[in-house]
């Protein structure tokens, strides 16, 4: 029975893993069609060179920069205030938002803007999109540091006050160093929800603000090309480093090394 | 001496239930005063109190003669030994010593905290980290931390709960010298007798959020107020109607009585070997069990055995 | 602690402003009235509602209801081995959690990609068994519904192995022992003993599949082509090609509602067990 579970294991990790492998392997293949010719790091160079690529990845950093930025801000203050005392109908409404699906939140936000747009001499661009990614990226931040707070010692934050510090100061000098490494992770998850959204970012963008996700599937919509494969490669290789630093992050916080 | 802290008719209420109800009790400069009791007594509730972490729903709290019951923490003179210390963990020794005087703008930390170290004489530490320490070092810190504030009152939470029973013999020693060093007033909530009775030089028995009993520890163990408190302070038998402690109890295999004392026959029921002592249990003529505590040298009994049991009555405990 | 309000305001207006008003909104369009070039006008009505029942839209949602139990089942045959597989890992239980999470967090898009590049007509796969001269000529691998559950399964499986793991984890190793003690085969023992015991992390690794499979726009989008539409692909083009807002509000919302009673009943199971 072992022998039929380590089999099976392995079958299921194959092909978790495949598609990508492969994908990766033949973004160096010399030649465009899918007969191995040799090892070639042509595409990548073309990708590189690429300008509309180039500006969407640009539009995508950007996006996750201000968005990832804003929804750790606003996430680890509400997780902390949750902690404090809780909120249900905060709890309520950011579970709603993990709940609804993608394509719902999308076409709402959609819905949203062209409304507000009435009276806003507004159009739809990069700034909705970043509202957008806050949207769905704060529940995220909230569960990550909350997750950590749970393992606090409330009793620190009562040794604080004791001592003479006042709220913000037990906040900023008892919790805040202890929240770091998760609030990073938080911040690192956030980069990489708001980095590969193509859904909602596709509803709410605006003509001028394309980003990688759309770069990328209208090039795959076009047909496959080996550039694309490059790109893919490099997008994956990009993701797997964040998560793997936040994972180190998340642990490092478990573990209460503070420092 | 004037009472340092003073409570009157102070009451916690929570939408289930009253923690405290109508609590008086006058605690003086200097004193190492107890609050006794099982969980849900309402202790901890009071400590909290009195430091600043809930809001009495009635009463007052007064320190220093001032009205505090609308001072937040860290604006009373007050300071808190936790049950876990709660060291800031990402701070050394020396910055959470040091902690408290921060936050008062003080000058002269680095000496300040160094005295307080040695107070609790934990000096040469002042670099390591909270994670770094044992258990009873980590209390000593704690009680720096607090000490170097020269508070009126403090206030520790089952100080000796978190320690092994080998490390807390020493340091219920090292407390109450400590305490006799420094002549600050401590007020510290115990749920164990032992550790109220070894440490305490007033001891307050707490039930369902009453004080069943303020007075010496003599007073509380020897002359219980209530049928409460002599069971939670120790065993008692309860013979015709009268408690007696099973240590106030003699077991006489022939007739020899001392002035005064009464006699009762008894038979042997059975016998526990705790160690120290051995536990006789017998049923009297009457109908109660007794349990007679005896010290070496044992005697031997075995169940059937007919005895005498011998008590003196200014050991007796009555209750209305 | 005024402190509070404060740190809460920021969450508090996000989610004011950016689910609660957006959904207000759409519940709105929803009872609207499509005007002759896509926008929206009184009076209010229901018929956009009444629609959902004409057959070919029931027919999509059938689809997906159908695509989306069975990307469920696959996954929890291929995800109960993997999680019973890291549970009784000792020593690598880490390093085997990270490969599974690894590829999940790895862009969507791309991971869907990926099976683009592989199953087309000129892809990996088709190319691998023209040259082996299995074939003659190229499999339709692509754009229909079998191509779109295997990228759903794909895509989700994930979403299964974690629950699962995590109720495996929690498993008393000394239970199994006991049924080997009393006489079960290992077989017997993990039909009998492991797989009931296991049953909140199978609930909650279904209705996160399955909900996150009703939901799925990208991957039948991608490897559906226009042949196998679902409800995501049905909403998305209400707002986009067709200009039909009340409808595909009303849609969005029937899909909202039923996958907001999917979790709410697996959170009153799960709550009453406790």
């Amino acid at each position: 029975m072992r022998l039929t579970l380590s089999l099976a294991a392995t079958a299921v990790f194959a092909f978790l893993h495949a598609p990508l492998a492969v994908l990766a392997l033949f973004s160096f293949n010399a030649s465009r069609f899918t007969v191995w010719e040799g090892f070639s790091l042509g595409w990548y160079r073309a990708a590189l060179r690429d300008q509309a690529l180039a500006e969407a990845a640009g539009n995508s950093l950007l996006i996750a920069l201000v968005s990832a930025a804003v929804a750790t801000a606003a996430g680890t203050l509400a997780a902390y205030g949750m902690w404090k005392r809780q909120d249900r109908i905060l709890l309520g409404s950011l579970y709603l938002s993990l709940v609804t699906p993608e394509i719902v939140m999308g076409v709402a936000l959609l819905a949203l803007f062209q409304f507000a747009f009435r009276w806003l001499d507004l159009q739809l661009g990069m700034f909705t999109v970043v509202l957008a990614h806050v949207a769905f990226s704060l529940a995220f931040v909230v569960i990550v540091v909350s997750a950590r707070l749970r393992t606090l010692d409330r009793s620190l934050e009562e040794a604080a006050m004791d001592l003479g510090a006042g709220e913000w100061q037990a906040f900023r000098l008892v919790t805040l160093p202890a929240l770091t490494p998760a609030i990073l992770a938080a911040a690192l998850l956030a980069l990489t929800l708001s980095f590969d959204d193509y859904v909602i970012t596709s509803l709410v963008a605006g003509v001028d603000s394309e980003t990688l996700p759309m770069w990328i599937y209208a090039a795959a919509r076009r047909g496959v090309s080996p550039v694309l494969n490059a790109i893919s490669a490099l997008v994956v290789m990009f993701f797997g480093l964040v998560i793997l630093l936040s994972e180190a992050l998340q642990r490092r916080a478990r573990n209460g090394r503070t420092r | 001496m004037n009472a340092i802290l003073e409570l009157r008719g102070v009451s916690k209420a929570f939408p289930q239930h009253r923690a405290v109800d109508r609590v008086s009790l006058e605690v003086k400069a200097g004193a190492f005063q107890a609050l006794l009791g099982p969980s849900g007594s309402g202790k901890t509730t009071l400590l909290r109190l009195v430091a600043g972490f809930e809001v009495a729903t009635e009463g007052d709290i007064l320190l220093e003669g001032r009205r505090v019951n609308d001072l937040p923490p860290y604006r009373r003179n007050v300071s808190t030994v936790f049950q876990n210390y709660a060291l800031f963990p990402h701070l050394t020794v020396e910055e959470n010593v040091g902690f408290g005087l921060e936050r008062r703008g003080e000058r002269d930390i680095r000496r300040k905290v160094r005295e307080g170290l040695e107070l609790v004489r934990l000096t040469g530490k002042e670099q390591r980290y909270p994670a770094q320490l044992s258990g009873g070092e980590r209390q000593r810190v704690a009680l720096a931390r607090s000490l170097v504030l020269r508070p009126g009152v403090l206030l520790l939470d089952e100080p000796l709960a978190a320690l092994d029973p080998a490390l807390r013999k020493q340091m219920r020693g090292e407390l109450k010298e400590l305490q006799a060093r420094v002549g600050t007033t401590f007020l510290f909530v115990t749920h164990d007798c032992e550790e109220a009775l070894s440490l305490a030089d007033r001891v307050a028995v707490m039930n369902a959020g009453r004080i069943a009993q303020v007075g010496s520890p003599q007073e509380v163990y020897l002359r219980p107020a209530t049928r409460f408190v002599a069971g939670f302070l120790g065993a008692v038998n309860w013979i015709e109607g009268v408690g007696i402690r099973p240590e106030a109890l003699r077991l006489g295999l022939d007739g020899a009585p001392g002035n005064g004392e009464k006699r009762r026959r008894a038979v042997v029921v059975g016998a526990t070997f705790l160690g120290n002592c051995l536990h006789v249990e017998t049923r009297l003529e009457s109908g109660d069990p007794a349990v007679i505590e005896i010290s070496r040298p044992f005697p031997a009994v075995s169940p059937g055995t007919p005895v005498d049991v011998w008590w003196h009555p200014h050991d007796e405990m009555r209750f209305p | 602690m005024r402190l509070r309000f404060w740190f809460l305001l920021p969450a508090r207006l996000g989610m004011t402003v950016l689910l609660a008003a957006p959904l207000a909104i759409i519940v709105a369009y929803s009872l609207l009235h499509r005007g002759p070039y896509g926008g929206l006008e009184l009076p209010w009505t229901l018929e956009s509602y009444q629609r959902l029942a004409d057959p070919l839209y029931l027919r999509i949602v059938a689809r997906s209801l159908g695509l989306a139990a069975a990307a469920t089942a696959l996954a929890l045959a291929l995800g109960f081995p993997a999680a019973l597989a890291i549970a009784r890992a000792r020593r690598y239980r880490n390093l085997l959690l990270q490969l599974v999470m690894l590829p999940f967090w790895s862009s969507f898009l791309v991971r869907t990609y990926a099976w683009v590049f592989l199953l087309r007509d000129t892809g990996l796969v088709n190319t691998t068994l023209l040259a082996l001269g299995v074939i003659r000529e190229p499999l339709p691998l692509l754009y229909h519904d079998g191509a779109v559950l295997l990228g759903l399964v794909y895509g989700y499986l994930p979403f299964m192995i974690l629950p699962l793991y995590a109720a495996l984890e929690r498993l008393d190793p000394a239970l199994e022992e006991a049924a080997a003690d009393l006489g079960a085969h290992p077989w017997a023992a993990l039909w009998q003993v492991v797989i009931p015991l296991a049953r909140p992390g199978i609930r909650a690794g279904s209705v996160l599949v399955f909900i996150a499979s009703l939901g799925a726009y990208l991957t039948p989008d991608l490897l559906g082509g226009a042949k196998t539409v679902m409800i995501g692909n049905l909403i998305q083009n209400q707002f986009t090609t067709s200009r039909d807002w009340p409808f595909g509000s009303a849609l969005a919302l029937a899909l909202m509602m039923l996958v907001t009673l999917l979790v709410t009943h697996l959170l009153r199971r799960d709550a009453e067990a406790l």
